[in-house]
């Protein structure tokens, strides 16, 4: 499975990881290798097979609607970067896939 | 007074080296005081972790504070259980309120967690003081604790090796008898892998058996806390300390707690006991591992057990799938990590420049490598291909798994093709290291259960060998059974020959 | 009537969000609400703190199902919830719990009616997923696009927040008005939700196309957000559909887009200038196992499912003969529907009586007050005894509507305000009968008109007697006294 420059950008933006040309061009040869291997699942005939996502078989497992204790304000801002306003302060926000 | 007591007695075996099981009798007899075991723990920890580094964290004061309020419990016959009093240690991955915990990543450098797992809230439960947060592959990402984003740990059996992973913190410290046991999280053979390496007991509890609840996630579907010991009782013992229900966790299987030292003397005359054909002789066994591997197969037959040969075709699949679930699951698991609520967070003058800066500088390379993958395999085009298919084949191993219990009752298995490898050896080749999980990684596919004991040294580099037995999710006691069995007829880990000289 | 919307077909999806009024959030024990300071209302769970899981809230998956079933959709026999992966700073995880190919609810309907009679409209899909928290913009002008920095509340974060996607069925703005005010109601009557447009716990999106009539597929699809009310829904697709037709007509190629609407002027602008295909990523929530409801539950929630407005306005026609307008005023929620019931119960005449004074003046009153019916002093009870105190002709209907004003800022009792501005008639005859005899004597050669049986005169004495009586006398009772004294 031959994996583009182009993938490993568009990954790296969904990914949201700053990688450098170094590290992109690095990670292009190592997913092509690793995913190379995983093409051995490729063959198997899996049709009619159903996925496991979960390896127990529970279902309905919920809990009811009472109210619990919440943190407080500064608990919840103890390991902020950064704070204002008993809220948590981010750079502006712009839209990006 | 207690002291002096212990002190006049002759013969008292050193205390690190001495079992959870033993020092938990010695307590309740009030031959030793829980200050004096803690702090034989804690001095022996600091004896020998600079050349192991297998601390990230000791929390000695927070040890010896809870060792004397279990001193003042049992002068006044309240102990809170059988082993209320014996220290331990946690991976870093178990959220300790109140105490830093960073999962071994950079990215959580100084992230207090306001709250304890599940796990840890069970040993306190139980009475036992934390001598420390422990080393381990970032985020649990690795087989040799290289990965650390705070340095590599040493293996105590060779300072060249690596202790294995994820939890090779965790495997080196109780080996160097820095602890009687410890806490580890296994979702590809990251208990089982480092133990066996190590020298040691590692359990992988069926999936759903012991809660999450507070462990840093890491692939949601097959990550499950296990016990890391010296010997089988004491990996029995501990399950029973962290096993059972809990409503904070949803996958958590709802059982009642049981006391996994029941009948665990019972013997395994007549067991029928499968031998995997499609592990025989596989890729990269290193010869010396396979010698003692058969030996070991000869001593459970020698011990009343039926072998027989049985095919689990999935089971070479099991790679190809685990490293496109477990990445997949991880990258998703880890996009919270963005520099926004909690803990490293890099410069950046726009929201997507800060979280791709912060991830990128936060994360080392092997969980860059991992979140790529795993983005890569779910993305829109792909995961049909990939992921959907790693979960078809996730249950072809859990119906070949079915299939081979109609015939057998425990299946057993190297626990890692090779020892314990050099320090470097493999960094530059991720897919090696990968492969060094195939015999591990199938029973986190199916989530069922599986324990590494040890079946002595290697011959040809004098390095510990692990054995695998699998057993059918929820049957850990017939795994236990197994296990000790083979463990006492061994009498390896109580000879000297199963204590590294450090 | 307009020749350019014969020539196009619009065609209109929406996408409801609903909070839903469970007590605690969707995955974690914290409380529900608005009020409180800014992070008080969050835990590990919440704020995505590392090693923390969801649990779900059975009365959330129990809200979600009544919803579908009250839309007549079929109930999935196994539900899975899977993970939305996208990146934002007021989405803790940056992954949004929600529902993919599997949800609760699937293939319903919702009825309109309007001038185009009753309308189907397909409902796809109703699920559940979690809210996420709150950014506030600082700096510019305080919309996202020209802020210096934004701060995060996640107070709402994990709020259940139940996804009701319609068929691409609605035809034009008015039927987009009438599909969020009935589903507004059906919301509200369900009881699960207080479904308050300002407040965002009612959130409608919208998906506009425009094509020539009868063409193959449809238009660029372009999304409409930002809209806070029934009404503005209603005028921001009016604006879209005009504008879309006239960009057509003028031959340019429409995009697909996501357009913000604002409220002030009533126009839509692009929301981003670059569009990104978004690829969320979606799989298997693995802390979560699937949910399979049990089939015997599923009937009994379907049968206590509560009247729907549709069949209330069916009821009040036919049981309270009101009129088509009456019903509509009446019917536009659960609260109102139950105000009217109430005050219609205890009085004892014509329930069209009590109808008419709630549609015709209370409503004003509430207008002006710019209030919700239920946040006024008045009672049901109240407003009967008034209706009550008419009927006996105590006080006219015109004294009533100051009566009523004065109820409705004091709370007072009818009966007790009348007193107090002393508008209680004289219907005392022995009192009357000295002004009438007056009046007579006053008036001679028109008493004798009336004795010559010219009755319509009586009309003229009858005035006299009330100037007499400042206009306290029951003029009924003149009428009659007068025709007794004069025959
Ligand atoms: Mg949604
Ligand atoms: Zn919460």
């Amino acid at each position: 499975m031959g994996i583009d420059r182009a993938a490993v950008d568009h990954i790296a933006r969904l990914a949201r990881l700053d990688l450098s040309d170094a590290e992109r061009s690095r990670m292009q040869t190592e997913l092509a290798q690793i995913l190379g291997h995983a093409e051995r699942i490729q063959s198997l005939d899996l049709d009619g097979v159903e996925p496991t996502s979960h390896s127990i078989p529970l279902s309905n497992v919920t809990r009811p609607d009472e109210v619990g204790p919440s943190l407080t304000q500064e608990e919840a801002l103890q390991n902020a970067p950064d704070a204002e306003d008993g809220r948590f302060k981010v750079p502006r926000i712009i839209e990006d896939a | 007074m207690v002291a002096s007591r212990f002190l006049a007695s002759s013969k008292m075996p050193e205390l690190h080296w001495t079992g959870a099981r033993e020092l938990a009798r010695m307590l309740e007899a009030k031959e030793v005081s829980s200050e004096e075991v803690t702090r034989a723990f804690i001095e022996r920890g600091q004896a020998v972790d600079d050349k192991l580094h297998a601390y990230l964290a000791p929390t000695a004061e927070i040890a010896l504070d809870s060792a004397r309020a279990a001193d003042e419990r049992r002068a006044v016959g309240n102990a809170l259980s059988a082993f209320d009093g014996v220290p331990i240690a946690y991976k870093d991955i178990f959220c300790t309120k109140g105490v830093r915990t960073t999962s071994g990543s950079r990215i959580l450098e100084g992230f207090v967690p306001p709250y304890d797992s599940t796990v840890v809230a069970r040993g306190h439960g139980a009475g036992l003081p934390m001598l420390g947060k422990l080393n381990m592959d970032e985020f649990a990402m690795g087989s040799s604790t290289e990965n650390s984003g705070y340095g590599p740990t040493h293996n105590p059996w060779d300072l060249d090796a690596v202790p294995g992973g994820s939890s090779g913190g965790s495997t080196a410290l109780v080996a160097a008898g820095g602890s009687p046991w410890s806490w580890g999280t296994d979702t590809g053979g990251s208990v089982r892998q480092p133990a066996s390496v190590c020298g040691l007991v590692g359990v992988k509890p069926t999936y759903g058996l012991v809660s999450r609840y507070g462990v840093i996630a890491f692939a949601s579907s097959l990550d499950s806390p296990g016990p890391i010991t010296r010997t089988v009782e004491d990996a029995a013992a501990l399950l029973s300390i962290g096993a059972g229900h809990d409503p904070h966790d949803s996958t958590s299987i709802p059982n009642r707690a049981e006391d996994y030292l029941d009948g665990i003397d019972a013997g395994i005359s007549g067991m029928r006991i499968g031998i995997v054909d499609e592990f025989q002789g596989a890729a990269g066994t290193q010869p010396g591992v396979t010698t003692r591997i058969d030996e070991a197969y000869e001593r459970l037959e020698k011990l009343g057990a039926k072998l027989e040969h049985i095919s689990l075709p999935s089971f070479e699949h099991g790679i190809s799938a685990y490293y496109l679930v477990a990445p997949a699951e991880a990258s998703s698991n880890l996009a919270r990590y963005d520099g926004v609520r909690y803990a490293f967070r890099a410069q950046g003058d726009d929201i997507v420049s800060m979280m791709s800066r912060t991830r990128d500088e936060g994360f080392g390379d092997e969980v860059k490598r991992r979140v790529m993958l795993g983005t890569y395999a779910l993305a829109a085009g792909y995961y049909d291909a990939y992921y959907g298919k790693a979960q078809k084949v996730r249950t072809l191993i859990t119906r070949d798994l079915q299939r081979a219990y109609e015939s057998v009752d425990l299946i057993v298995s190297p626990t890692s093709p090779t020892t314990a490898f050099k320090i470097g050896e493999r960094t530059s080749d991720p897919l090696a290291m990968y492969l060094s999980d195939i015999f591990t990684v199938p029973v986190n596919m199916a989530g069922n259960a599986g324990i590494s004991v040890p079946c002595g040294l290697s011959p040809d580099d004098g390095l510990p060998v692990g054995l695998q037995i699998i057993a059918k999710s929820l049957d850990e006691k017939t795994m236990f059974r197994a296990a000790y069995a083979f463990e006492k007829d061994l009498g390896w880990i109580d000879s000297p020959e199963g204590r590294p000289s450090l | 009537m307009n020749v350019v919307a014969d020539k196009y077909e619009t065609t209109i999806g929406l996408e409801t969000h609903v909070e839903l009024s469970t007590k605690s959030k969707m995955f974690c024990a914290c409380e529900v609400g608005f009020a409180g300071e800014p992070n008080t209302r969050t835990c590990p769970v919440c704020l995505a703190l590392p090693g923390s899981l969801p649990v779900a809230n059975e009365k959330a998956i129990e809200y979600t199902l009544k919803i579908a079933l009250a839309l007549n959709c079929s109930i999935a026999t196994r539900s899975l919830f899977h993970r939305k992966n996208y990146f934002y700073p007021d989405m803790p995880k940056n992954y949004q719990i929600s529902q993919y190919d599997f949800p609760l609810g699937s293939k319903g309907f919702l009825e309109i009616t309007g001038e185009w009679g009753t309308k189907r409209i397909g409902i796809n899909r109703v699920h559940l997923e979690e809210d996420t928290g709150k950014s506030t913009h600082i700096g510019g002008s305080g919309r996202i696009a020209d802020s210096d920095y934004s701060l995060e509340d996640f107070n709402r974060a994990g709020t259940p927040l139940v996804e009701i996607v319609s068929e691409p069925d609605i035809g034009s703005a008015e039927e987009a008005r009438a599909y969020v005010t009935e589903m507004r109601a059906l919301l509200e009557s369900l009881d699960v939700s207080d479904v308050r447009m300002e407040e965002g716990s009612m959130r409608v999106d919208a998906n506009i196309s425009i094509a020539l009539m009868g063409a193959e597929e449809f238009g660029a699809k372009v999304e409409v957000k930002n809209m806070n009310s029934i009404r503005s829904v209603a005028r921001a697709l009016e604006h879209e559909e005009v504008r879309q037709r006239k960009a057509l007509d003028a031959g340019e190629i429409l995009i697909q887009e996501t357009r913000h609407f604002d409220e002030k002027n009533g126009t839509t602008s692009s929301l981003r200038t670059k569009e990104f295909a978004f690829d969320y990523r979606y799989f298997p929530e693995p802390d979560l196992v699937p949910f399979e409801p049990d089939p015997a539950t599923v009937e009994s929630i379907k049968s206590s499912l509560p009247e729907t407005p549709a069949v209330r306005r069916q009821r009040f026609a036919a049981e309270y003969g009101l009129s088509e307008y009456d019903v509509g005023v009446l019917t536009s929620s659960r609260a109102t529907s139950q105000w009217f019931e109430a005050a219609a119960t205890v009085y004892a005449g014509e329930a069209k009586k009590i109808a008419n004074w709630i549609t015709a003046d209370l409503f004003g009153l509430l207008n002006e007050a710019g209030i919700e019916l239920a946040d006024s002093k008045i009672t049901p009870a109240q407003l009967a005894g008034l209706v009550e105190l008419i009927d006996a002709g105590t006080i006219s209907g015109k004294q009533a509507k100051n009566v009523l004003a004065e109820m409705f800022t004091s709370g007072k009792d009818a009966a007790d305000i009348a007193k107090d501005l002393g508008l209680e008639q004289v219907s005392d005859e022995g009192a009357l009968e000295t002004a009438v005899d007056e009046v007579i004597a006053e008036n001679a050669d028109a008493a004798d008109k009336v004795r010559a049986g010219q009755l319509n005169t009586i009309g003229f004495l009858v005035g006299q007697v009330m100037k007499k009586t400042k206009g306290q006398a029951n003029p009924g009772i003149v009428n009659d006294l007068l025709k007794r004294k004069l025959s």
